[in-house]
């Protein structure tokens, strides 16, 4: 398949390395997708033609610079994604689960090494971020009491370049193929030697090109939590998630630069031929481990502490109670982010640095487990003599401290240096980190999905299809992955297509079963999404605060106006939206005045799209394209700075209809 | 910068009971120079990427040229001089942009902008005569690491000099408007922090590669 495209063959300058070749005729599993995409594709093609739905979707999302639209687009963008990377998964667990002795199974090695690398990279860079993102991009101004990011602009254009590294991993899909590397594409393996083909490159531009719009998020909500707060909401008074945001975002703009340059210089090792990681010349591929570590941790935390902020919110709401130890909570935040700098080299234990070198990192990462045990016992204890209501969001945090207390325990485990070098690159280590990332980070964005979704569509979510959804993940996770200790306890390696040993199988088939349950839940999850619009007269949210909420997002309207607040909130207290209803502070409906607003832009998708063909066209080795699209992106964002006009002012008598408008539907 | 003043937020009523919503005249700090801090400090993370890796690889010659060998300090030291010169005459800029003198600023952007291609004339002229004596940057992992560190900044400084044109276009169109004197500043900290790196890439790369 990759002899098409060899390195040797000659390279035209309009299509580089680019031939029908690469298109994967000769595969059914490949063919079938793409059909069933294509035909998907043309549903939703037909759909908005007849609906009409163009115009709207290219002036209120596609160039809408509205935070709660853009963070609504990154959750789309995280869910879709998650199919897709929950198909990858799927046929892992079948593969191993037939995959022995005479059985070759479905999946040639090649293929199935494409299918773990997609699966590694699609679930971390284009479901958890982009769900995280969006969680952020969506809340923290509410949370805040601003009415949008500091930067606008720049938060469009940010989603638009992670959906463009997003699209260039689907591309890869039916044009050419993807890396072969493993999620992380280890040198020499993925240098030029060993992987001549293109898979390599998709994997480095869709890196690059998502990772510009995330370091640029993650400046844009640093200055806004920094900025823009509500007058009286000192640093000691931002809600939970704010909290963790700012860590988050801290995190992103300190080790996406490290992710950027590290795979900059893979890059020119393969594509000007540098030697930064090659085997001779004066390499160094362990440089390459040391380098992407130094992001990929702080990467997990980056996914993880948003999330302990959405369990923060859920179970003091919950459980009616302010939240135990809010201080303490901030502190263990602040103290996992800076921690989560100085244990990189626990990941490759294995590569020799000698003993005091690893124990050094094996006491730093057993420490992190401090910080969040007291979130733990935080959260234990607010539910603690409160009334607690055990709503679906209030399922997903009792899961997810259940499963994560177990994952962190492995976690800690792994971290004893001696007992790494038993476990390191087994199943247990894959069973440890599903068991942090499912049960930690999947679940919160499920708890927040069901917590928040009211908030941004104004109608709740059906009640049962989202506990039939909890159980059946809850249970499908324990099935899938306690196999997958036991395995990696006797010694079996991660990334393999095909097993000799017999006696293996029943445990792979188990987990298959498991995955299969897990497959139940996402369904369950879909259908709740259909019930729940189907039946959105009954859900419907008219007050803007269906749970009792305690933070300012539940001070306006469900879905809150364009401009959020039509009155900057003023903040007394912690959980100041609670101190308000306390308190019994009532909104003006006099004095409306025009509020002054952020402007659509088509600039930011367009220097997205043409930044994410410039990568196109670099994986390929269209040269031509590449300089004219590298040309166009620059000319296009030069453009875009001589617009001056890029306000509006909302009339006030508009803002007091809206207002008025909303009073009369709550009561 | 009108945006940044914000009015006085009444907190309390005069009876002293709390009051929950602002009148509507809140507006919140402009955030562009922070932003645009946050932005810089990320680009010097990816600069010190750089520097760890040339700090590892810089002495693996591969049986090809040390710095000893190849680095003409006489040159490097020009550029040096007139890299860290532009930062000054870009500072008049500045000086003249407080003074609100528009045709003072230009010509100050307009030198400043001649010394930048001039930094990047002799750069491409040393990489050129590396490349041409057999030391490029596929060589060794010493030139790898040297070529991209440089030539990051390098890169760097090319988009600084379009950034700088631009700047003047909308100066000398628009003049010295709010907007402008925002953009103008942040130009202003990206120059000096390019210089900022070169000192950095002048002393660990250039000074301390001739050392034996």
């Amino acid at each position: 398949m990759s002899s098409a495209y060899s390195p040797d063959a000659p390279t035209s300058l309009i299509f580089g390395r680019l031939t029908l070749d690469a298109i994967p005729f000769h595969d059914p599993i490949l063919l079938a997708t793409f059909a069933m995409t294509a035909l998907g594709g043309l549903g939703l093609f037909g759909l908005i033609t007849k609906m009409g739905w163009w115009g709207t979707l290219w002036r209120d999302w596609i160039c809408s610079i509205d935070h709660k639209r853009i963070g609504i687009m990154y959750i789309v963008l995280g869910l879709v994604m998650m199919l897709r990377g929950f198909a990858d998964a799927i046929m892992m667990r079948a593969q191993q689960a037939i995959a022995f002795g005479d059985n070759a199974g479905f999946l040639p090695p090649h293929h199935y090494d494409q299918i773990f690398t997609a699966h590694g990279v699609i679930m971390i860079f284009f479901v958890a971020m982009p769900l995280v993102t969006g969680f952020m991009n969506y809340l923290v101004p509410l949370q805040i009491g601003a009415r949008d990011v500091a930067f606008p602009f720049l938060n469009n254009f940010s989603f638009w370049m992670t959906a463009g590294g997003a699209g260039l991993v689907m591309i890869s899909l039916f044009v050419g193929e993807f890396a072969k590397t493993g999620w992380l594409a280890y040198p020499p393996l993925s240098g030029l030697l060993h992987s001549p083909d293109v898979g390599m490159d998709y994997y480095l531009w869709a890196l690059q090109v998502a990772g510009v719009g995330t370091t640029l998020s993650g400046i844009n909500l640093i200055a806004t939590i920094i900025k823009m707060r509500a007058p009286g909401m000192n640093l000691m008074r931002m809600p939970v998630f704010t909290w963790t945001s700012l860590c988050t975002n801290v995190l992103i703009v300190a080790s996406f630069p490290v992710l950027a340059a590290t795979l900059a210089l893979l890059t020119a090792d393969r594509y000007i031929g540098t030697n930064f990681f090659t085997n001779d010349l004066g390499g160094n591929a362990m440089l390459y481990v040391n380098l992407i570590w130094i992001w990929g941790h702080p990467e997990v935390y980056i996914l993880i502490l948003p999330v302990f902020g959405i369990f923060s919110e859920v179970v003091s709401t919950f459980s009616g109670k302010r939240l135990f130890g809010y201080a303490s909570m901030v502190y263990a935040t602040v103290v996992i982010t800076i921690l989560s700098y100085i244990v990189w080299l626990h990941h490759f234990f294995t590569m020799g640095s000698g003993a005091s070198v690893n124990s050094f990192f094996g006491i730093t990462t057993m420490i992190i487990s401090i910080p969040t045990g007291a979130k733990i016992f935080n959260w234990l204890f607010t539910m603690y003599r409160g009334r607690i209501r055990f709503e679906v969001p209030m399922l997903w945090t009792m899961g997810f401290m259940i499963t994560f207390v177990v994952g962190g325990m492995t976690g800690v485990l792994l971290a004893v240096p001696a007992a790494d070098f038993v476990l390191h690159n087994s199943l247990f280590l894959i069973a440890h980190f599903h068991n942090v990332i499912i049960g930690g980070v999947v679940f919160g964005l499920f708890a927040g999905i069901n917590f928040w979704f009211p908030k941004a569509f104004g109608y709740k979510l059906d009640d049962f299809w989202g506990r039939v959804s909890f159980w059946c993940w809850f249970i499908g996770f324990w099935v899938a992955f306690t196999p997958l200790y036991v395995l990696g306890l006797m010694g079996v390696t991660r990334r393999m297509s095909h097993f000799d040993d017999p006696s293996l199988q029943i445990w792979f088939q188990i987990a298959a079963v498991g995955a299969g349950i897990v497959a139940l839940g996402i369904g369950a999850f879909v259908i709740q999404l259909i019930v729940s619009y189907l039946r959105r007269d009954q859900l419907r949210d008219k007050t803007g605060d269906i749970w009792d909420g305690r933070t300012l997002e539940w001070a306006t309207s469900s879905p809150p106006a364009d401009y959020n607040f039509a009155f900057t909130p003023i903040v007394h207290d912690n959980d100041a939206w609670h101190d308000m209803k306390q308190r019994g502070a009532k909104q003006p409906m006099t004095g409306f005045k025009a509020i002054h607003m952020p402007k659509n832009t088509a600039a930011g998708f367009v220097i997205s799209m043409l930044a994410t063909g410039t990568g196109f066209a670099l994986v390929w080795h269209m040269w031509l394209f590449a300089a004219l699209g590298f040309a166009a992106t620059v000319l296009a964002s030069i453009v875009h700075t001589f617009n001056y006009k890029r306000d509006f002012y909302i009339p006030a008598d508009e803002v007091a209809s809206t207002e008025a408008a909303r009073v009369l539907k709550s009561a | 910068m009108a945006n940044a003043s914000s009015h006085a937020v009444n907190y309390h009523t005069a009876d002293g009971a709390p009051v929950f919503y602002d009148n509507g005249d809140h507006h919140p700090q402009q955030g562009t120079l922070l932003g645009f801090w946050l932005y810089l400090m990320s680009d010097c993370l990816m600069f010190a990427v750089l520097f760890a890796v040339y700090a590892v690889l810089g002495r693996n010659y591969a049986a090809g040229p040390s710095g000893a060998d190849l680095f003409d300090l006489r040159l490097i030291a020009v550029n040096t001089a007139i890299l860290l010169f532009s930062s000054i005459t870009y500072g008049f800029a500045m000086i003249a942009m407080q003074h609100g003198k528009k045709q003072a600023v230009l010509r100050w952007l307009a030198i400043t902008g001649v010394l930048g291609l001039s930094f990047l004339g002799l750069e491409i002229y040393e990489f050129a005569h590396l490349i041409h004596e057999g030391a490029g940057p596929w060589r060794s992992g010493f030139l790898s690491s040297f070529f991209i560190l440089v030539g990051t900044h390098g890169l760097h400084v090319m988009f600084g000099c379009i950034w700088l044109v631009t700047l003047m276009v909308q100066v000398s169109k628009l003049g010295l408007t709010t907007e402008n004197k925002r953009r103008l500043m942040c130009l202003s900290m990206f120059w000096h922090f390019l210089d900022l790196i070169w000192i950095g890439v002048f002393t660990f790369v250039y000074l301390m590669g001739v050392l034996p």
